[in-house]
């Protein structure tokens, strides 16, 4: 049986959280594997997995517009909120719910938004007011198919690039993408975890057929699953700075009511958070917003390296296509091909150093992606003494998934 | 056993989603690994409608049902769309209220008029979807009754409960008669 190594691109930092990833992943009969955590499986919704997901990880604030394919979030939410004496709001647009987040999150809430496509279009704005402000929060955006409205309930991979660049300015991203429903759970642990560490807006993307999805489910251990806040500040209110700069990038945040004063403004600001038009300045909160991520790659990406240790041919794929090249991948190797294939947990920050690494590797790779060619751009720009004819890509946009076969069959062709 | 690919088809409305959930749950119950999809247009009613579920030991990787085990058809354009994809020696289950033709002779089809059947015996056409399950399960036996009953009790409102109870019974009574009580 392939044995699915997840491992994070060289050496993370080891969180107890992700120990727990990789011992689930063993597959296994159901009943081996609920001795071995004695916890038990459940039959769950992606969608569901992301909503317990968010309370699990301290979420306290949703706000959004109901959109399918990712309803269920914000419905389950809805209900189990206010129990918990969180709070749910249903806005008017999604234009107005990225904005109730960010301020919930200045306020010292832990907010989530969940939206599709025609949604993430509008939050757009909002999610860059997040990044410049550097107010945590957490935007799930589950894709739908075609552009506008499309097909509602068709799974589409089309929000890659969008993700990473749908937001005006030049500002930096961080973007999880999980391929099954347990990840799902994780990943939203891990997304607002990480928007709280980096004080930035992460979004999580999910494929329609991942967030309709049910599957058995083993949810990890909560007590074992590290759950991050945000830094609060230690000096007097007098000495608070907004945007500090000797914080190594992660400064504390205060939030409003806890007697700091500060100001916030989606205009370029100096520390204090005042609007600035000095070159000095501006040139400071840039390079700041950016070293966030630069600076802590190693933590932010991750990635999943299945069977490439001896592979000839490697196969890039992320979410739900990721699932029909392992099927690919198991049929493939039943044949004495040697495949693999190298997933992206995060897939921004791209994983640059794996990507060269498997360029490296492998003879050629094939790129299946539900859209029409957005990340093999990527990896054809990190294609440096090959020639880009060894990177083959494969995509569908009809609303319908990749098979097997048709991954499998590519294969067959740049063997 | 390897991976048993079960697609249940037919139009929105008919409950073919919650028998897959319910399906699945079952499978759950029994401590294998399961998989549940669906493919629906936007409307409620009406449109083609289809639920896949995977049921297997080990972890599934694809969770689209390919060349099924077993097909379930409550219309005629279901079965029509999707019984070339039914593997050889695959199971075909039809409601004959609604399939009328049959393009390709499968090696084990049950032809029942679910529909008709659920209105004479349970007042209304509501029920067929569990009906159906019901008599899915006993002939394929891919979960166990026990743990149907307890993910039908999960996953259907306590007042419909009895109901889909009683659905589930006629439909494994259906099965008996049609096998004479002899499936294995």
């Amino acid at each position: 049986m392939p044995k699915a190594k997840l491992e994070s691109q060289k050496k993370a930092p080891k969180t107890k959280a992700k120990v727990a990833e990789v011992e689930v992943k063993v597959p296994g009969p159901l009943e081996e594997l609920e001795q071995k955590h004695e916890r038990k499986n459940v039959l769950m919704q992606g969608n569901e997995a992301v909503a317990y997901g968010a309370l699990d990880a301290g979420c306290n604030f949703f706000a959004g517009y109901p959109i399918t394919p990712s309803t269920e979030i914000a419905e389950i939410l809805a209900r189990e909120l206010p129990k918990r004496g969180g709070t749910f709001i249903q806005m008017e647009d999604e234009i107005a719910s990225i904005c109730a987040i960010a301020g919930a999150s200045l306020a010292g809430a832990k907010a989530l938004t969940a939206t599709s496509g025609p949604g993430f279009s509008l939050m757009q704005e909002g999610i860059g007011f997040a990044k410049i402000t550097e107010t945590p929060c957490v935007v799930v955006n589950v894709q739908r198919a075609g552009p506008s409205t499309g097909m509602p309930t068709s799974p589409s991979q089309g929000d890659i690039m969008q993700a990473r660049w749908g937001s005006h300015g030049d500002s930096p991203a961080i973007v999880l993408y999980p391929d099954s429903v347990k990840e799902s759970y994780e990943l939203t642990i891990r997304a607002i975890n990480l928007s709280e560490k980096y004080r930035t807006c992460v979004v999580l993307l999910l494929d329609e057929v991942i967030g309709h999805m049910r599957e058995s489910v083993l949810l990890p251990d909560l007590r074992k699953t590290r759950v991050i806040s945000r830094i609060k500040p230690n000096v007097p209110p007098h000495w608070y700075k907004h945007y500090d700069k000797d914080q190594k990038y992660l400064s504390p945040l205060a939030s409003y009511g806890e007697g700091y004063r500060f100001h916030v403004t989606s205009l370029t600001h100096d520390a204090l958070g005042f609007p600035t038009n000095k070159a000095a300045e501006a040139a400071e909160m840039m390079a700041r917003l950016r070293r966030k991520i630069t600076y802590n790659i190693r933590d932010l990406v991750q990635i999943e390296s299945h069977q490439m240790e001896d592979a000839k041919i490697a196969i890039f794929a992320a979410g739900i296509t990721a699932r029909s090249a392992k099927a690919a991948v198991a049929i493939a190797r039943s044949e004495g091909i040697k495949l693999g294939l190298l997933r992206p947990l995060t897939i921004w920050p791209f994983p640059d150093e794996a990507v060269r690494k498997m360029l490296q590797d492998v003879e050629a790779v094939i790129v299946p992606e539900l859209n029409q060619g957005q990340f093999i751009r990527e990896i054809k720009r990190l294609t440096r003494d090959k020639s880009e004819g060894n990177v083959v890509g494969l995509t569908k946009v009809n609303g319908q998934m990749l098979t097997p076969n048709d991954i499998l069959r590519k294969v067959k062709e740049v063997m | 056993m390897k991976n048993y690919e079960i697609r249940l088809s037919g139009s929105g409305g008919q409950g073919l989603i919650l028998a897959s959930i319910i399906l699945a749950g079952a499978a759950v119950i029994d401590k294998r690994h399961v998989t549940q999809t669906q493919s629906y247009g936007p409307e409620s009613r009406g449109g083609s409608s289809r639920a896949d579920v995977i049921i297997s030991d080990r972890e599934i990787y694809f969770p689209e049902a390919m060349n099924f085990n077993c097909l379930l058809a409550l219309t005629q354009e279901a079965c029509d769309k999707y019984l070339f994809d039914l593997r050889e020696k695959g199971i075909l289950i039809v409601d004959t209220t609604h399939v009328k033709n049959i393009a390709l002779a499968a090696d084990n089809t049950y032809e029942l008029p679910f529909t008709d059947i659920a209105i004479e015996r349970l007042g209304s056409a509501i029920s067929t979807n569990i009906l159906a399950l019901g008599f899915l399960v006993r002939i394929t036996k891919v979960v166990s009754e026990k743990s149907l009953e307890i993910s039908l009790k999960q996953n259907v409102k306590p007042a419909f409960v009895d109901l889909n109870l009683k659905a589930l019974q006629i439909g494994y009574d259906l099965a008996d008669q049609y096998t004479g009580g002899n499936q294995k």
